[in-house]
């Protein structure tokens, strides 16, 4: 009975540390290729609007990535710490993606952040683009190694067992196992659709509050861009991946589905709603299309696919969480896509900036990208259970060997910590944008510049914000 | 091929993990000098000094931790099984300080002062819990059938509780030398004040720690004490006196960059101390390099990155370091 207590434990443990985590990254990946766009239009055009952006947009990314460093630290000890089993068996795979990992890219943003943050004007202007450069290179390469990790786990290639641990025998086949593509392309796009509706967000909050900005007015404008392209180009790829999963993890796809089992001769329906029952072994209230399902997932009228049935009881993934938490990120999905048709309807009648609907309606959409890409990692990861790795390790044969006490102790201290630590972080970052950007920073003296004394002085992220950067604003709208 | 992997990797390992304390020692040890700097101008300087690069040094410690899961997955997964409540510690006061650089500046007024503590107890739990895990580390991890075998509070014994003292103790002397580099004037002086005693007491340390380790542990004893080997590591203790008397007598004329030089070197003499007591076991007692070690398909592949990146990052890291040379000045950068 402890040993089921202790693996649920474990299990909440390390879901809650790294939703927690995730966030962080997701926003980094975003923001530092919007910051490489930002530079690169300022160096280009010479603009100032860029640069006003550039420096406020590069404070909030401060805040953030420091919050995703000492989350992810966690997460590099706890696989040691809570999955020992785990890492002994598998490390030979999962041990040198992760060491890949911070070889290329940790090393890489914290290396060129510090000139990215405080370098400004102790380096040239094309010093300072590279290391910006280089600090969303190393979002990219940190997300691709960590994904081929994940990805090996839910569709383990290029490796035999021996001695009961896993060999790689064909590293090509390790990373670009079957489901590492579409993760990483759905993966980087959920990142920057999330970016993009915070910035949004952030843009029409302002508006919506009378502060017109050139500079206000421009992130409202690229983000929507963003969403207009991104958010339906997301829709195709999550298809793809989810054919992907009907080949790969067929038990995880019928769960998403709340499919059970095929009537013969005939088209599995799509059901919209309803509460898959894993007592009942069916889906109550199913709210349904005849035929639909089999049309998307088979391409033919009557097409069929397994169902949950098919699949041994201790085999099948928690099916009533899986299917709404797809549903959740779908239909965030579908919003977004509304937003961004919207958002080009009233660009086009020239009332983007005014419209207070459509403002209001991308403030409310400002957390929804990171709320769909929690519900999408809960779908795929729950979905995979039992399994730790797919069809290979059993979760409960992976964990360490600690006692219910100890996992309660230490699950206590994180949602303690996380939720003071990371709340004071949330509401910084919210004061941050609060400020909003302002407009002459670029042109205020700063300390350390061309002829003055070497000093790493801190004029991103120090003091400064309170008084001047209000009045900035103000005086701007 | 005739390279021997294991070894290799341990190399490769342990100058990564030399590479943290060397680096994330004297950022750790401005935090356990705080208590000492009540007034915000001298805060600001302290922490600024290292604002832009704490973040890489920090790296080498996850790098540490993924070095070891890659070459030596059943080191990785005894050791951190082991030392679950310590490391557990750390991590949160890692989270702690590691904040604490972005949220502190960011706090009004009122609320700094939270922060500045989340920053001296942030870093004295991390600094205070690596220590004890390096103290339960040498004391020896109890394995049974490649998995850890002892209690969840093995580690809470005299030894790894007094090796964590004393690496408080050795990062506030990184972290004082270091400032003497970075900063001057009254601030300067107030470090130097400091740094002597400090430098007194992990003195006695390293002589507590010499003598307890071999009493403790008899293949320890062994190792150092018997012909010829006693000719071989000689030199270490002696280098040990010769380096401390010569920070002693830095730290009494106009001191600079000498000072945080000579303690790094103290540093990698007792880490070079503590690797001839242990070597070639990565789980002492009893499981050695070779019996840890991954499938060389593993530490091949990782090894070519490892010899390619590593020197590319150490480039770039001098570089930053480049960037933001020369002294930090208390009148810069709050207005």
């Amino acid at each position: 009975m402890w040993d089921i207590d202790a693996l649920l434990l474990a299990r909440i443990q390390f879901g809650f540390t790294i939703s927690f985590h995730i966030v962080f990254p997701a926003i980094t990946i975003g923001l530092a290729s919007y910051l490489v766009v930002l530079e690169g239009q300022w160096l280009r055009t010479g603009r100032e609007v860029f640069r006003d952006l550039y420096h406020f947009w590069s404070k909030i990314f401060a805040v953030n990535f420091g919050m995703g460093v000492v989350s992810g630290v966690v997460m590099a000890y706890q696989f040691g710490t809570n999955w020992s089993y785990f890492s002994d068996f598998a490390g030979g795979v999962t041990g040198p993606l992760l060491a890949y990992e911070v070889l290329t890219a940790f090393f890489l943003e914290a290396g060129f952040l510090g000139v990215m943050l405080f370098g400004w004007t102790r380096v040239g202007p094309g010093l300072h683009f590279l290391s910006t450069v280089m600090v969303a290179a190393g979002t990219l390469l940190s997300a691709t190694w960590i994904l081929a990790s994940n990805s090996w786990m839910q569709t383990p290639a290029g490796y035999e067992i021996v001695d009961g641990r896993v060999v790689p025998t064909d590293w090509i086949a390790v990373i670009l196992n079957p489901s590492f593509p579409y993760r990483l392309v759905h993966m980087g796009i959920a990142a920057f659709l999330a970016t993009a509706l915070i910035v949004g967000a952030s843009g029409a909050w302002h508006l919506l509050r009378g502060r017109d900005t050139p500079a206000i007015r421009k992130m409202l404008s690229m983000a929507m861009w963003m969403l207009l392209f991104v958010a339906p180009l997301q829709a195709v790829v999550g298809d793809f991946h989810g054919l992907n999963t009907l080949d790969h993890q067929p038990a995880k796809l019928a769960a998403m589905e709340g499919h059970w089992e095929n009537k013969p001769g005939e088209g599995v329906p799509l059901i919209l709603f309803g509460w898959p029952d894993m007592e009942r072994e069916e889906t109550r209230f199913a709210v349904e299309v005849p035929r639909l399902g089999s049309l998307i997932l088979t391409h033919s009228w009557d097409g069929q696919f397994p169902g949950l049935k098919e699949f041994p009881r201790e085999d099948r993934p928690n099916s009533t969480i899986v299917f709404w938490s797809f549903r959740i990120m779908v239909g965030l999905g579908f919003l977004m896509i509304a937003l961004g048709v919207w958002a080009l309807w009233t660009r086009w009648r020239g009332e983007l900036f005014h419209s207070r609907a459509l403002l209001r309606f991308t403030l409310w959409m400002g957390p929804t990208g990171l709320v769909a890409m929690l519900a999408g990692w809960f779908t795929t990861e729950i979905g995979r259970q039992p399994w730790l790795v797919y069809n290979v390790m059993r979760t409960a044969d992976g964990v360490s060997s600690h006692g219910a006490g100890q996992l309660t102790t230490t699950l206590a201290l994180f949602v303690v910590v996380y939720f003071v630590v990371f709340g004071a972080g949330t509401v910084y970052l919210l004061r941050l944008i609060a400020h909003g950007p302002v407009t002459d920073e670029g042109t205020a003296p700063v300390p350390g510049g061309p002829g003055q004394p070497r000093t790493p002085a801190r004029p991103l992220s120090a003091a400064p914000e309170a008084a001047d950067d209000i009045t900035a604003t103000r005086s701007g709208g | 091929m005739g390279i021997d992997l294991p070894l290799v990797w341990a190399v490769i390992i342990l100058f990564g993990v030399m590479m943290y304390v060397v680096m994330d020692g004297f950022d750790l040890g401005i935090g356990l000098l705080y208590p000492f700097f009540p007034h915000r101008t001298d805060r600001d300087v302290m922490m600024n000094t290292v604002a832009p690069v704490w973040d890489g040094n920090e790296t080498w410690l996850v790098l540490g931790g993924a070095g070891l899961l890659a070459a030596f997955p059943l080191a990785y997964a005894v050791v951190l099984s082991a030392f679950y409540l310590p490391l557990i510690l750390m991590l949160l006061g890692l989270i702690f300080r590691g904040v604490a650089f972005e949220f502190r500046f960011k706090a009004d007024d009122a609320h700094r002062h939270l922060w500045d503590k989340a920053f001296i107890g942030g870093s004295l739990a991390a600094t205070f819990f690596q220590g004890v895990t390096l103290g339960g580390y040498i004391q020896g991890i109890e394995v049974v059938d490649r998995a850890y075998a002892g209690g969840p509070f093995d580690w809470l014994a005299p030894f790894p509780l007094f090796v964590g003292a004393g690496l408080v103790v050795t990062y506030a002397l990184l972290g004082s030398t270091w400032l003497i580099v970075k900063t001057q004037g009254a601030l300067q002086a107030r470090m130097i004040a400091i740094a002597r005693p400090l430098t007194w007491i992990l003195l006695a340390v390293i002589v507590a720690i010499s003598v307890w380790t071999p009493l403790a542990r008899e293949d320890i004893a062994q190792r150092w004490f018997t012909w010829p080997n006693l000719l071989w590591f000689a030199p270490v203790p002696l280098l040990v006196a010769l380096t401390a008397w010569q920070l002693l007598q830095r730290l009494r004329r106009a001191p600079d960059v000498a000072p945080f030089v000579l303690t790094l070197f103290l540093v990698f003499l007792g880490y070079s101390g503590l690797g001839i007591s242990l070597w070639p076991n990565i789980v002492p007692p009893g499981i050695t390099i070779w019996e840890a070690a991954a499938p060389p398909q593993s530490m091949g592949f990782t090894l070519v990155g490892a010899l390619l990146i590593i020197p590319l990052i150490l480039m770039y890291t001098a570089w930053g370091y480049y960037v933001f040379r020369g002294k930090v000045d208390e009148t810069q950068g709050y207005h």
